[in-house]
């Protein structure tokens, strides 16, 4: 049998008080309002969350990835948006500079990050880098002792609010010998002259995260800013992927659990005919659905989660990785759609957090690698000869 | 500086509460936690250290073993070390046995500066047990305090009731007894969950404490339970249609009730 520990199940348990206490009754409205609750992102630093995997000498937990996981499905499961926030923080703000930063780059920035008194952003995709993300445009030239960056980023979470000390970018450094692209991890302090964080989007869903386009103009930042080591950003990028890939598994956990928690008692409420909608066949079948999608995708999730605890083979995580994203987001998003289904009209009104739910669930088949790039991946662990 | 905190573990009040054929709580067939009022012992235990004094906490509870929940509890926020008292004779035990046992508890553990609890369990609620602590003690008793500075020799309290405000100095050591408006108690960190698997809980027995079984339990209890009647069960209130004569109509309905 496969089972958290009961120190994870305590934990658990206190995450899922704090989010019923301090998150569930502002989410609607923070929704509403398009409004990135910053002091409830400080309780939750306070409560220690930013820090679950960060080591204890920056003032981390020295935690594992399965009670970041336990963490971001807890808050998911009120509050997809806050959920994106701590994910987004922890996989690309925090891991890759504690995973990669020189120890003066880790005293500079992991104390506050740790805390949840700040923020730092990943910035990789560009308009004409996504899914494909080599294709990197942004460039960064030595001059003296300093990076010159100029280019632009897109869709980047945590990059604008007023918690955000800097955001770690991907950017050509210069060329290789074959003629491909050198490309490098940056970090630009917020508040950099040049560095241009440009106005909100206004998204489908997520509405209480924070993304912004970001424009960089002659952006200056001393040359020991460079994060791991030259040529190296695009390769280290994508050994931190993996970790991130199984934290969104978890945010899509939260949204499945949330879909039962709402569509059983209102199967239960809701009459039709004379009888609770729940004693029709075509509602009930579509919970249990529900419950077997809850569980499944949590198994994958956690299973990633403790093989990258117990430092399995990379070969083994990427696939459970990749697994585990591709499954539990896409019964996320089937998920929203049977709850919506089972509130009837009720579901398509702000009123229920089903409505939010359902907007919220689409991006998560997106961000991080979408569906079709964890088939490729997946393909490719199998040796399949799939062109990207 | 040595404060002791008395966490108590109380059946869950969101579940069914019952009791058991000789009308005591039942404490076995129900899920437990730590009282919630004891959180803000705790709490503000952890405060005084937070505000740089050196502190060493002792959660102390007294019951069946189900209990160690409680101290568990208390230990993740932040205590250091725990003590729980059990023992069977200890069934059924009114106030005045509770609070002489954990008074002997508390000389046991020595040099204590500082004795804070709750203003009141959340299953018994009778608020007596500090008191009586501080009396067996022969300490200052500060009860129902909603602010508190703690300086090495003697705490400043403030309690509010609804006319006035008053702030009492007691010289330590002393037992004060905190209410829920004096700070918001502290989720407990993965840290501090991973933390508390190694902090030590001793487990006395009335042996140990040189506690006479005889003087305390059921048979002992100065003040017995005879019957427990459960609350009948709320009936749905009268709904009045207002079709013009609303207001006649709730006139009416509270003539009828004697209330005007
Ligand atoms: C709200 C939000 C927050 C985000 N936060 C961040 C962030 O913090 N940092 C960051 O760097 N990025 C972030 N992103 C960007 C996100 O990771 C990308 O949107 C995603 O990787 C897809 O890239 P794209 O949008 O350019 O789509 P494209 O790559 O253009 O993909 C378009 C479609 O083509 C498919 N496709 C592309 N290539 C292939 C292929 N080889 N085989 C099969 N199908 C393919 C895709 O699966 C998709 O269906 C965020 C996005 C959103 C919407």
């Amino acid at each position: 049998m496969f089972e958290l520990s009961a120190e994870h199940e305590q934990f658990r348990q206190v995450v899922r008080d704090f989010a019923r206490a301090q998150i569930a009754p502002h989410a609607a409205e923070w929704d509403r309002k398009h409004e990135f609750p910053v002091a409830v992102v400080r309780a939750m630093g306070d409560l220690g969350l930013f820090g679950l995997t960060a080591p204890e000498e920056y003032g981390g937990a020295g935690g594992d990835l399965t009670s970041l996981c336990v963490a971001i499905e807890e808050i998911g499961r009120v509050d997809q948006s806050l959920g994106i926030t701590l994910e987004a923080a922890v996989g690309l703000g925090i891991m890759p500079i504690l995973t990669y930063g020189t120890a003066a780059q880790k005293d500079r920035w992991l104390p506050d990050l740790v805390a949840g008194r700040a923020l730092a952003a990943f910035g990789l995709t560009e308009p004409g880098a996504g899914s494909d993300a080599g294709a990197t445009a942004t460039r960064a030239v030595l001059d003296g002792d300093q990076w010159v960056v100029d280019g632009a980023k897109q869709f980047i979470t945590n990059s604008g609010t007023e918690l955000t000390s800097c955001v770690t970018i991907t950017a050509r450094t210069g060329e290789r010998s074959g003629g491909t692209a050198e490309i490098s991890a940056i970090i630009v302090p917020s508040g950099t002259p040049g560095f241009i964080v440009e106005p909100a989007y206004d998204k489908l869903g997520w509405h209480a995260s924070d993304t912004h386009p970001l424009t960089f103009d002659g952006a200056r930042v001393p040359a020991d800013h460079l994060l791991g080591e030259r040529g190296q950003g695009f390769a280290q990028f994508l050994a931190t992927l993996d970790d991130g890939r199984i934290a969104i598994a978890a945010l899509a956990v939260g949204c499945i659990q949330a879909m039962l928690d709402a569509s059983v008692p209102y199967a239960h409420e809701r009459t039709s005919f004379g009888v609770p909608i729940g004693a029709k066949q075509a509602v009930a079948f579509q919970i249990a659905d529900l419950h077997v999608m809850a569980q499944a995708a949590r198994l994958l999730t956690y299973r990633a989660a403790a093989l990258r605890d117990a430092g399995a083979p990379a070969a083994e995580v990427k696939q459970a990785a990749a697994s585990a994203k591709l499954y539990a987001t896409e019964s996320a998003v089937t998920a929203t759609r049977i709850a919506t289904q089972v509130h009837g009209g009720y579901g398509f009104m702000e009123e229920y957090p089903v409505a939010r739910f359902y907007r919220d669930a689409k991006i998560l088949e997106i961000g991080e690698g979408t569906s079709e790039i964890q088939r490729l991946v997946l393909a490719r662990g199998l040796g399949l000869p799939v062109q990207a | 500086m040595k404060i002791v905190t008395l966490v108590k573990h109380v059946p869950d009040a969101t579940a069914d509460r019952t009791f058991t054929a000789d009308n005591t709580t039942d404490r076995a067939g129900v899920d437990g936690l730590l009282s919630e009022l004891d959180e803000y012992a705790v709490e503000e235990a952890l405060k005084v250290g937070d505000a740089g004094t050196d502190v060493e906490i002792i959660a102390l509870t007294m019951g069946p073993g189900g209990a160690e929940a409680a101290v568990k509890k208390a230990l993740q926020m932040g205590a250091d070390s725990a003590v729980h008292v059990v023992d069977d004779s200890l069934h059924g035990s009114d106030a005045l046995a509770t609070a002489q046992v954990l008074a002997a508890a508390v000389t046991k553990i020595g040099d204590v500066d500082l004795v804070l609890t709750g203003m009141a369990s959340t299953d018994g609620g009778m608020s007596v047990v500090p008191a009586m602590i501080a009396e067996y003690l022969g300490l200052a008793h500060v009860g129902f305090v909603g602010e508190l500075t703690v300086s090495d020799t003697a705490v400043t309290a403030r309690r509010d009731d609804d006319a006035a405000s008053e702030t009492i100095e007691a010289a330590l050591p002393a037992v004060v007894s905190v209410t829920d408006q004096i700070n918001e108690p502290r989720y407990p960190s993965f840290k501090g969950i991973m933390a508390a698997k190694k902090k030590p809980v001793e487990t006395w027995t009335l042996a140990d404490l040189g506690v006479d079984s005889g003087a305390v339990g059921l048979d002992a209890a100065l003040c017995v339970v005879r019957e427990v009647t459960k609350r009948p069960e709320r009936s749905a209130g009268s709904v009045v249609t207002d079709e013009g004569d609303g207001g006649t109509k709730l006139a009416e309905f509270l003539a009828a009730q004697k209330l005007i």
